[in-house]
């Protein structure tokens, strides 16, 4: 055994005839074992990643059809100037705003407050927050179809009565639609960024309070002058996966009109319109180029958004 | 360096020999199953294996009826068919990805009408079916299948005719002082909607705003369409906005209210219609399904009547929506697939037990005579025995459709858009139909 590390080690000397079996020194090369032990990612990456990627780039500038597959240039990118694609896009946009406006302050609050000791059954509440976003989104989904339902009995119309208020059809209207899409993601998503915000906040040590306490800080000044600001890599991280959510949003979308249709196209989403176009019509070139125009766009909003952050700049102090 | 690279090489290679063997050993796996179907055709002793695929439970559980029929009458060439029903969506996206990839297909499938588009673009990956269509050709409704052909091959049978009619609420307009009989015209309807409106003040019907089967038998026939024989958006000509135009003045006079649910098949229609809720809804005949198992309490209530026109001499009928069953070519046993699905959908048995079953009109007109229509089921308790003897005198009043490669297209913009605007947001349907003419590429 020793002999055979010798040997792989000297590799200089070719010349020497080497009896040692050449697969052993092939296994226990210290030259190799890195690349084997990469290597089912690698190839997963290339074979599961890389190769659809790249296929998805050939097939949008394609018409896909058995049989008659052929170029058509630049024609899949000059249709997407058209309605439904900036209506989806419009949808995406809404609902990233509103989720960002909401699922980050939110459950930053309620992450303090669970961090607190003076808070009781925080162990139950954490739990509580958190199992909304175990749940499946298709039967999430259903519910909140049937608590926003355009009948008397649906219990949020029920609840309009109990105010004076009469009837609506929830899902018929834009903003009502989007406002049902907003609660649903605030009840899913709620647990999953408090866990992210509690993860960061017990990482911040806690003699800073202490030594601020010293110097006469109340409870806002810690809030904000400590915690919000060390909260920053964490915030950084929450703001940008609730923007990738917010764009490949979908399900939802889909559970909430049961199927790829709402009236007027108020819940058609980026990726619902890929999928009307790619699968329901059969254009899976176009449906690639509203893909590979989504991934430019959101490349951009994360490069725009990750330069406001200042994750760019090398770090100050 | 040089070295480490050509072994990492050799790895790499390895690597992939060991992979590629795996996948070899899938495909032996796969092949000898196959192998094994057709050695057994030949053999006529153990049953050959047929998959099919569709998303209506009464579709499968129509075809394991015929497989296990086909099996005692052809004991020469048994079958065992393995079917499965998925959501509508995933069928339909499915088969295409299959179809598309060229691997993972069915041997039969369903494709529902307003997807076949889809299927017909580039080279059909179906297997044309004229050697099974052609000798019925006198018996057959052939607009029915006309719908599943391209350049004069037909790829698809459907299972009924789907013969648009009106169900009135006999009560309701009763008390109204309405007789059916005397709505000839969509002009009777509309005064006779305003007086069940004064009498009951229940609406005379309700109309979809998220599907299309309010608007497209209308237009058919009203001898125009979503597309025309060539394939071309028509969708906002005159006679299209001339329907339009009525539907809006139904619901402006509130003669129509909107359903409930957006359309014809949710969980609230039914409930509100079961309740008598609308004296009259215009659906095809296999709505029939519809009112036996969602709206029980309607029973012995229905009158089922041609539906009104639009000028004296239009077309009273039109053959809506479908779902045609497809031979792919990816099957390893297509002509016992053909022989299967002939006498499944084609023959006269086959169409008989589609009426016992299914409760459709089934696309045989010969059958429709037959005193095997009349035997009670649950559709002649509820609806009464004379039927078909009604449908027999629409036979040759049938407006077709024009199913082509933007039918999806349409009938997504019709669904989302036009309907939706027009009856719900009351927009001007000039407007609605030009822009969604314009939207259709």
């Amino acid at each position: 055994m020793k002999t055979d590390a010798v040997a792989a080690s000297t590799p200089t000397t070719p010349s020497t005839p080497m009896r040692t079996n050449p697969v052993r020194r092939l296994l226990y090369s210290r030259g190799i074992a890195p690349y084997v032990f990469v290597l089912p990612f690698v190839l997963s990456f290339l074979i599961f990643f890389a190769y659809p990627v790249f296929s998805t780039v050939v097939m949008s500038f394609q018409e896909v059809l058995p049989g008659q597959t052929r170029f058509i240039g630049w024609d899949n990118y000059r249709h997407l100037w058209n309605d439904s694609f900036f209506t989806a896009l419009r949808n995406n946009t809404r609902y990233t705003f509103w989720t960002l406006l909401i699922l980050i302050p939110l459950p930053l609050v309620l992450a303090v407050f669970l961090n607190s000791k003076a808070m009781r059954w925080s162990g139950f509440f954490r739990s509580a927050l958190f199992i909304p976003s175990l749940t499946s989104v298709v039967v999430a989904g259903t519910i909140f179809r049937l608590v926003f339902g355009q009948t008397d009995v649906a219990v949020m119309n029920m609840l309009r009565h109990a105010f004076g208020f009469e009837t609506i059809n929830w899902l018929a209207k834009s903003s009502t639609g989007m406002l049902v899409l907003v609660v649903l993601a605030t009840w899913r998503y709620a647990g999953v960024n408090l866990i992210y915000f509690l993860s960061g906040l017990q990482s911040i040590p806690s003699d800073l309070y202490e030594s601020a306490e010293i110097d006469g800080a109340n409870k806002w000044n810690k809030f904000w002058r400590i915690t919000v600001p060390l909260l920053k890599p964490v915030t950084i991280y929450v703001v940008t996966i609730s923007i990738y959510g917010g764009y490949a949003m979908f399900t939802e979308s889909f559970m909430l009109w049961s199927g790829n249709h709402s009236p007027n196209d108020i819940g058609l989403t980026m990726l619902g319109y890929i999928y009307r176009e790619g699968i329901e019509k059969n254009e899976l070139g176009f449906g690639s180029a509203i893909g590979l125009a989504l991934l430019a766009f959101l490349l951009a909003v994360n490069v725009v958004q990750l330069k406001f952050f200042g994750l760019f700049k090398k770090e100050e102090d | 360096m040089r070295k480490a690279l050509t072994i990492a090489g050799a790895y790499l290679l390895t690597g992939a020999l060991l992979l590629s063997a795996c996948s070899g050993g899938g495909n032996e796996a796969g092949s000898s199953g196959g192998g094994g179907n057709s050695s057994d055709g030949s053999k006529s002793s153990s049953p050959t294996k047929l998959v099919f695929w569709t998303f209506n439970e009464l579709h499968q559980k129509f075809f394991e009826k015929m497989a296990a029929n086909w099996n005692q009458a052809h004991s020469d060439m048994p079958i065992k068919l393995e079917a499965t029903t998925f959501p509508y969506e995933d069928t339909h996206s499915k088969l295409l990805v299959a179809l598309q990839s060229g691997t993972g297909a069915p041997d039969l499938a369903d494709i529902e009408i307003s997807k076949i588009g889809n299927f017909l673009k580039g080279e059909p990956q179906l297997v044309p079916l004229n050697d099974i269509v052609e000798p019925e050709e006198g018996n057959l409704v052939m607009s029915r299948l006309d719908n599943y052909a391209k350049d004069g091959n037909y790829y698809g049978i459907d299972y009924h005719v789907g013969a648009e009619v009106i169900y009135y609420n006999k009560e309701i307009l009763d008390q109204a002082g309405v007789n059916p009989d005397d709505i000839k015209t969509w002009d009777d309807f509309e005064k006779a909607g305003k007086q069940v409106l004064d009498k009951t003040g229940k609406p005379m019907t309700t109309l979809e705003t998220t599907d299309q089967w309010s608007f497209w038998p209308l237009v058919a026939q009203h001898g125009s369409d979503f597309l025309d024989k060539d394939g071309n958006v028509i969708l906002n000509n005159a006679a299209n906005l001339e329907v339009l135009t009525y539907l809006q003045k139904l619901v402006k006079e509130k003669v129509a209210v909107l359903a409930p649910g957006g359309g014809h098949h949710a969980e609230e229609y039914y409930g509100m219609m079961n309740q008598g809720g609308a004296a009259a809804v215009w659906m095809p005949m296999w709505y029939m399904g519809r009112f036996t198992d969602y709206m029980p309490d309607l029973k012995g209530k229905i009158l089922i009547r041609p539906t009104p026109v639009f000028k004296e001499g239009e077309m009273r009928s039109s053959g809506m929506g479908g779902t045609g069953t497809v031979i792919t070519n990816q099957s390893k046993n297509k002509e016992l697939a053909k022989k299967f699905l002939e006498y499944a959908k084609i023959s006269k048995e086959g169409n008989i037990e589609i009426w016992r079953d299914l409760g459709f009109d089934p696309i045989r007109t010969d059958v429709w005579g037959d005193p095997a229509m009349k035997e009670s089921n649950k559709f002649t308790d509820y609806f009464g025995d004379q039927i078909f003897e009604d449908l027999l005198k629409l036979k040759d009043e049938i407006a077709p459709v024009n199913i082509k490669e933007k039918t999806p297209a349409v009938s997504d913009v019709v669904k989302t858009k036009v309907m939706f605007q027009a009856l719900n947001d009351l927009k001007d349907p000039k407007q609605v139909l030009d822009d969604a003419a314009a939207s259709i590429k």
